[in-house]
């Protein structure tokens, strides 16, 4: 069969997110962010939440998130994309409220934001990608970063006892009352990328059901931040970044639990 | 017993040579170019092997450019 006969409409199995704009992306080669953006892109398009869903951009290499994914955006201060999502969804109740968060910007400048949006049980998504790492300002460290691992301000490793131990933060928000999903996912192989997905969903529609907070962790990858090729990033998160960074879910309340 | 084919397009204008769906690939079907580079300077990736494709799409859920698109035909 030759490739004109195959290359047809009807035989599509696989298509750019129609919500994703036509812009080319300024991450850089190899970046986590370009798939997650394309798996919130294709959620919300399932989902029928184009008109209805409101995100929430951060500060940091995801800034310009509104220019990639066609829905409605706020641009939020240094992490605070938790308490606007939290006016945002309380002023819009029927609106589908999410946050697209670093961990420079939800686990530093951010952390108190974002714990007390997960205390309070606020009914928005944050979806945090952690890379270990400030991407955007040059590869500083920052609370995920791992010890040992060497960034711009810790040339010879993270040491726990100068700068602390790396900060597990969906650990820390699965404990609070108010999130009733905290997942951690990666996005390093088709089969992490299809689970990831699947965990934005049901966090989605978790915030369209007001069941609380739903916390959606991604493990990624900052090839040029770790100064490594795309591929060997991956190698090394899922050496080294997954021993600390556990993938699975921590924390489910919207299935029931079976009676003992 | 039905034989499956698949095929692929890839933007090349969008892509930028990060080389992850080469990686992704079951069937070895992509490669990057080795010498000819599109207008950003990268060296975008390509279907080198097509006939080994089996539209299994690894390489389009990978990408974090979205500039891959998969076609498949089962033939019986």
């Amino acid at each position: 069969m030759k490739r004109e006969d195959i290359i047809k409409p009807e035989n599509k199995v696989y298509s750019r997110p129609r919500l994703l704009d036509g812009n080319v992306m300024h991450y850089c080669p190899g970046c986590s962010h370009g798939v997650v953006h394309k798996l919130v892109a294709e959620v919300i398009d399932e989902l029928g939440l184009e008109a209805d869903a409101i995100g929430i951009a951060p500060v940091g290499c995801a800034v310009f998130a509104y220019n990639y994914i066609d829905c409605d955006w706020v641009e939020a201060a240094h992490g605070r994309a938790p308490a606007l999502a939290t006016a945002v969804s309380r002023l819009h109740p029927e609106k589908v409220v999410f946050t697209y968060q670093g961990d420079g910007d939800l686990a530093a400048i951010g952390s108190a934001e974002t714990i007390h949006a997960c205390t309070r049980g606020e009914n928005i998504v944050i979806i945090m990608i952690n890379n270990g790492i400030y991407g955007m300002t040059g590869g500083q460290m920052s609370p995920c970063t791992l010890e040992g691992a060497k960034t711009a301000t810790t040339p010879y490793g993270r040491r726990a006892d100068l700068n602390g131990f790396p900060l597990r933060v969906g650990n820390v928000v699965s404990l609070l009352d108010g999130t009733c999903y905290v997942t951690r996912q990666a996005v390093h192989t088709p089969a992490a990328v299809r689970k990831a997905k699947a965990a934005l969903k049901k966090a989605f529609l978790n915030a369209r059901a007001k069941k609380g907070t739903s916390f959606v962790e991604v493990v990624a990858t900052c090839s040029s931040g770790w100064k490594m090729s795309p591929e060997k990033s991956n190698k090394w998160m899922a050496e080294n970044m997954f021993a600390h960074y556990p993938l699975g879910d921590l924390k489910d309340t919207t299935v029931e639990k079976p009676a003992e | 017993m039905a034989k499956i084919q698949g095929a692929v397009t890839i933007e090349r204008e969008r892509c930028k040579g990060c080389d992850l769906c080469v990686v992704a690939c079951p069937c070895g079907v992509l490669a990057l170019q080795p010498k000819e580079v599109n207008d950003r300077g990268y060296h975008f990736a390509y279907p080198a092997n097509e006939e080994a494709c089996i539209g299994c799409a690894a390489c389009a859920l990978v990408c974090p450019d979205a500039c891959i698109e998969v076609y498949k035909v089962i033939e019986k």
